[in-house]
């Protein structure tokens, strides 16, 4: 259903909704691309002429730093014109409705929308009602997605050796509310690996969560055992509020990630984060500024990916447009 | 001088007839005859309605005009016409209008204005508490004096349970019955869906079966404690219709209705974010919606109404928590209750008592059956005729409906109320 609108009639990508409805090709061709994109950061010029020309605006209808500012440098290096436009969370307030806002926005004549909202489907309202040549990437929506999130984490598992046919991924913490969460699960399913756990008490992992394939855990020590991957998500504060938690204390012991309770996952296992880190509640500061962590290699890796999905949305692989060019 | 409907199937589920027939009404818009010809009885119009049904016309419990308060969505106007143009000739109005209906005065403009356009009737439902906050009992008498045909605190739920005890005995001593939408405000939070795999899948948030159980244990704990007389609006699980049926049999006094869309959808009709079917309550799973469809098989649940909620276009294109809820329903009302006919779920008999003599008994009206000196409220309609839903035959405002595209056995093509032929479908004529 997602990816009737995700695909054009020649099965190539047109807009990247969400995870599920993707094919192992399509993402391991993202993968390959950002691959190759790497290097671009590390160049003295890091430009490349892909998108110039193309103006590309950053949506954000909900507060986000970091993953509207790698969206920002993706397509700078991408050499788009970058607008951004932080519209908050008091939008729909205003009057304006989304779909307005859209089309007033594609009257500039602009490309690509970076599109974050606080409601799920609101990235596939807007691919639906858009005009045919305007693309749309999700850059989060509610709980349901956040497909570039769970590409660059697949990507960073692939760069540090880990063979997606055979490592156990085990994802802590608020699954019911993270769009990460729902769209990692998703990656790693279409990937081929074997076990996927999902560790949080009950009040944090959605009905029906084991559906989506997963094994859910509410013990931290058992649900660690023998894993390559962790993935630790960020837990709002305001969960205390809704009785979802206890008291940070509570929580920090139970489920916070320390040097102890990682001794059960594999020696070589690497601990992710997709940030921001709240220290001392969901992570021990040792564990993340150990070698383990693979937070700031996600970070640049991200930009990479964000590159390869623009660059593939915005017409053909890097390789076609270079020899072409 | 009258009109004469002949040849047709007389279906009267309140007089238990079903047979071919032929129908006489007078000039004072009553049923004369059926059968035999009174003498010296002259037509000023006949309808042949050789190969049709003929039945009672049909009782909505529940359809929205939005008048007054929500006229940009559709009007009394628009949507009585709609009514009549799918057989149905009285609907009950929720007292959630702007303003609520808690006084007199607007219980009574309500009747007036439908009756000035003189289409379908509207009944008016009056509200439980005073603005519908839950907090002030309103002039429930005044109220039923004034037409109301029940009193209810519709969506909007009394947190309070002394305040629904209280209203509950207040009802008690003037014969009301109390509609009640049970449900917990508390689990049902800023849900959208049913908690269940779709609603996971989705990231939305969902509203857990318990919401609806937790509503209505507590309710019939107080239905048996003050003895009240109620009637639960829109059942969604299967453990609702279980509660209801044990509830019957210990020998409460209540009674229960489904939505037509309820009987057909569920959660999986979502897909991917369809606005149209984000109802209240929620599309749940497949087996409750199968345990909705028993419980009209075993009696539990004896009307099936539309739910109407019109909306304008812009209502439904927005991301789906934020959408707004509803189904514009008047006009497959009476197709999706034929479909439960053509599933063999329902004798035609049984599903046109599910319409008309039973709503009409648990508002406690005379209307919805077709014996000699009954209102001629009649509605044919031609059992064979296939057609499609598409939002330009839609006569309501409101084009709304996840039914578009559906293929349905079954039209309306004459529509009496009160004795006048107010509705004929324009290829029947």
């Amino acid at each position: 259903m997602s990816g009737d609108l995700q695909f054009d009639s020649n099965k190539r990508l047109r807009h990247l909704l969400s995870i599920d409805g993707l094919d192992q090709k399509t993402i391991l061709e993202i993968l390959d691309t950002a691959e190759t994109f790497i290097s671009v950061g590390e160049r003295q010029i890091r430009k490349v002429p892909l998108l110039r020309g193309k103006t590309v605006v950053n949506l954000f209808f909900e507060a986000s730093t970091r993953t509207r500012t790698t969206f920002e440098i993706a397509a700078k290096r991408l050499s788009a014109d970058v607008i951004n436009f932080n519209i908050g969370d008091s939008s729909t307030n205003k009057g304006e409705t989304l779909l307005d806002t859209i089309n007033n926005l594609e009257a500039m004549h602009t490309d690509l929308f970076i599109v974050r909202h606080i409601d799920a489907g609101a990235a596939h309202l807007v691919a639906k009602h858009a005009p045919s040549h305007v693309r749309i990437i999700n850059a989060g929506d509610g709980r349901h997605a956040h497909p570039t999130q769970a590409l660059l984490d697949a990507y960073t598992m692939r760069q540090y050796g880990k063979d997606f046919k055979k490592i156990k991924v085990a994802i802590v913490g608020d699954i019911m509310h993270s769009r990460v969460a729902r769209s990692l699960i998703h990656i790693l399913n279409i990937l081929g690996v074997p076990e996927v756990r999902v560790i949080a008490p009950k009040t944090l992992l959605p009905v029906a969560i084991e559906r989506l394939g997963t094994h859910p855990y509410f013990d931290m020590y058992e649900g660690l055992e023998g894993v390559d991957v962790i993935v630790m998500l960020r837990i709002q504060r305001e969960r205390m509020q809704g009785a979802l938690i206890p008291s940070e204390q509570e929580y920090f012991n139970l489920y916070g990630l320390t040097e102890e309770k990682l001794v059960v996952a594999q020696d070589d296992a690497i601990v992710m984060h997709p940030g921001p880190m709240n220290r001392g509640l969901e992570i021990d500061s040792s564990v993340a500024d150990s070698d383990r962590a693979t937070i700031l290699p996600q970070v640049s890796n991200g930009i990479a990916v964000r590159m390869a999905v623009m660059a593939l949305i915005m017409g053909g692989s890097k390789k076609n447009k270079e020899a072409g060019s | 001088m009258g009109y004469l409907i002949k040849n047709g199937h007389l279906i009267d589920p309140g007089n238990d007839i079903s047979k071919k027939t032929d129908i006489y009404i007078d000039d004072e818009g009553f049923i004369q005859a059926i059968g035999k010809a009174p003498e010296k009885f002259k037509t000023i119009g006949e309808i042949d309605a050789r190969g049709k049904l003929i039945c009672p016309g049909l009782v909505d419990l529940r359809a929205r005009p939005r008048e007054p308060g929500l006229e940009y969505k559709a009007t009394i106007e628009s949507e009585t016409l709609a009514a009549v143009s799918a057989g149905i000739t009285t609907f009950c109005c929720p007292p959630d209008t702007q303003p609520v209906i808690d006084t007199p005065a607007m219980a009574q403009m309500i009747q007036h204005r439908a009756w000035r356009f003189g289409m379908s009737f509207i009944h008016p439902m009056g509200a439980l508490t005073k603005n519908l906050e839950g907090k002030q009992l309103s002039d429930m008498e005044a109220l039923d004096e004034s037409g109301c045909v029940g009193i209810t605190n519709g969506l909007n739920p009394v947190t309070n349970t002394l305040v629904m005890r209280r209203a509950m005995e207040y009802a008690v001593s003037f014969d009301l019955t109390v509609f009640l939408h049970s449900e917990d405000p508390w689990l049902h939070g800023d849900g959208c869906v049913h908690e269940g795999e779709v609603g996971t899948r989705l990231g939305l948030p969902g509203i857990p079966e318990a919401a609806e159980t937790v509503g209505i244990a507590r309710d019939l704990a107080l239905i048996e404690h003050t003895g009240v007389r109620a009637h639960f609006c829109g059942l969604s699980s299967a453990r609702a219709v279980e509660m209801i049926t044990e509830a019957q049999s210990r020998g409460l006094n209540v009674s229960a209705d489904v939505t037509a869309h309820h009987l057909h959808l569920t959660e999986h009709d979502i897909g991917y974010y369809n606005t149209q079917c984000h109802v209240m309550p929620p599309l749940r799973s497949t087996r409750d919606r199968d345990a909705l469809r028993l419980g009209l098989q075993s009696g539990v649940i004896t009307a099936i109404c539309s739910d109407h909620q019109p909306h304008e276009p812009d209502a439904k294109l927005a991301p789906f928590a934020i959408a707004a809820p509803g189904i514009s329903g008047l006009e497959t009302l009476l197709p999706l209750t034929l479909k439960l006919v053509d599933k063999k779920l329902l004798t035609i008999e049984k599903a046109i008592a599910l319409l008309t003599t039973n709503p009409a008994k648990i508002i406690g009206v005379d209307t919805g059956n077709l014996g000699i000196g009954a209102t001629a409220d009649i509605c044919v309609i031609d059992p064979e005729q296939r057609w499609i839903l598409t939002e330009e035959n839609f006569v309501s405002r409101g084009t709304n409906s996840p039914f578009i595209g559906w293929e349905f056995t079954g039209k309306v093509t004459h529509t009496f109320v009160g004795g006048e032929l107010v509705y004929t479908a324009s290829d029947n004529d």
